[in-house]
């Protein structure tokens, strides 16, 4: 592999992680929030 | 003290814009602006991201310990230092693996493999193993929370203990690893120039980020919470025959 390879597959891994959790995270939260709105509602 | 969110609305949103204008900053420093490593080659641009991820890995742990000690002390004690805690855990360990295999990216063109047993090589795997246990620890259902919450804190605070190793073990060793090239003892940065630039740009934006992420991982453990203490609330319902009152 040269230089650049390993530029690439570096900084595509780390985008990759990066953006994967925050996506991720972001989606869990929504859903989470979600789940819990009719349940705030008292009887 | 109870909170839902750590930051308030308008600072997240600014924590968030300064973030992403910091991360693009940093893809045209890291890959245009800093000029080529005269010995390493372009390859020496994964540094740019390796570094900070290491640095992210000390500060979200550093946080972790932080937080567990101030659970643990009765006078702080409080569910926030717990959330806080585990939340900065799972940041750091996704900083500590980012590191572990950026700088074996790194390490493939420049020293000619990929791994080696290497002090702090090893230590750092350490780390990223220890508090994938302690992360590990903290799912275990308990049915008293007060208890487990002190327990994951000790057990946050042993695992504590290596990141002073990790760091000051190309000091104590000999070691493949280069010494500290910033935070020497000497305190003598050994880049200067756009490299250095780059290399703060880069700490500056996953430092950003991790605030950010911070934020939104509390988040996400105060809904997990409530929704487990609503689970609770309907089994005891369920058995009991009593309707819960849930808000």
């Amino acid at each position: 592999m040269t230089d650049v390879g390993y530029v690439i597959a570096g900084w595509g891994i780390a985008a990759v992680v990066l953006a994967g959790y925050s996506v991720r995270l972001v989606l869990r939260i929504r859903q989470a929030e979600r789940d819990d709105a009719p349940r705030n509602v008292k009887p | 003290m109870e909170r839902d969110e750590l930051l308030a609305p308008i600072v997240r949103r600014i924590v968030g814009v300064l973030t992403i204008v910091s991360l693009v900053a940093l893809v045209l420093f890291g890959l245009w602006g800093a000029p080529t490593d005269e010995v390493q080659g372009d390859a020496q641009r994964v540094m740019y991201l390796h570094v900070p991820s290491a640095w992210l890995a000390y500060l979200a742990f550093f946080i972790t310990a932080s937080a567990s000690a101030l659970f643990l002390w009765r006078r702080t004690r409080a569910d926030v230092w717990d959330r806080v805690a585990g939340a900065s855990a799972e940041l750091g360990v996704m900083f500590t693996g980012l590191a572990l295999v950026l700088g074996s990216i790194w390490g493939r063109p420049v020293w000619g493999f990929w791994w080696a047993w290497d002090a702090r090589l090893v230590s750092t795997a350490l780390l990223f193993f220890l508090f994938l246990g302690y992360c590990a620890l903290r799912r275990i259902p308990s049915s008293d929370p007060v208890g487990a919450a002190k327990r994951n804190a000790i057990a946050a605070l042993i695992a504590f203990v290596d990141v002073p190793i990790v760091h000051f073990s190309v000091e104590w060793w000999r070691t493949l690893h280069q010494k500290a090239t910033v935070f020497n003892p000497q305190l003598n940065p050994e880049i200067h120039g756009v490299m250095a630039l780059t290399l703060w740009i880069g700490t500056i934006a996953f430092t950003l980020l991790y605030v950010y992420l911070l934020d939104r991982r509390y988040r996400l453990a105060v809904l997990e919470h409530g929704r487990a203490d609503v689970e609770l609330a309907h089994a005891i319902a369920e058995r009991t025959g009593v309707k819960a009152g849930v808000t």
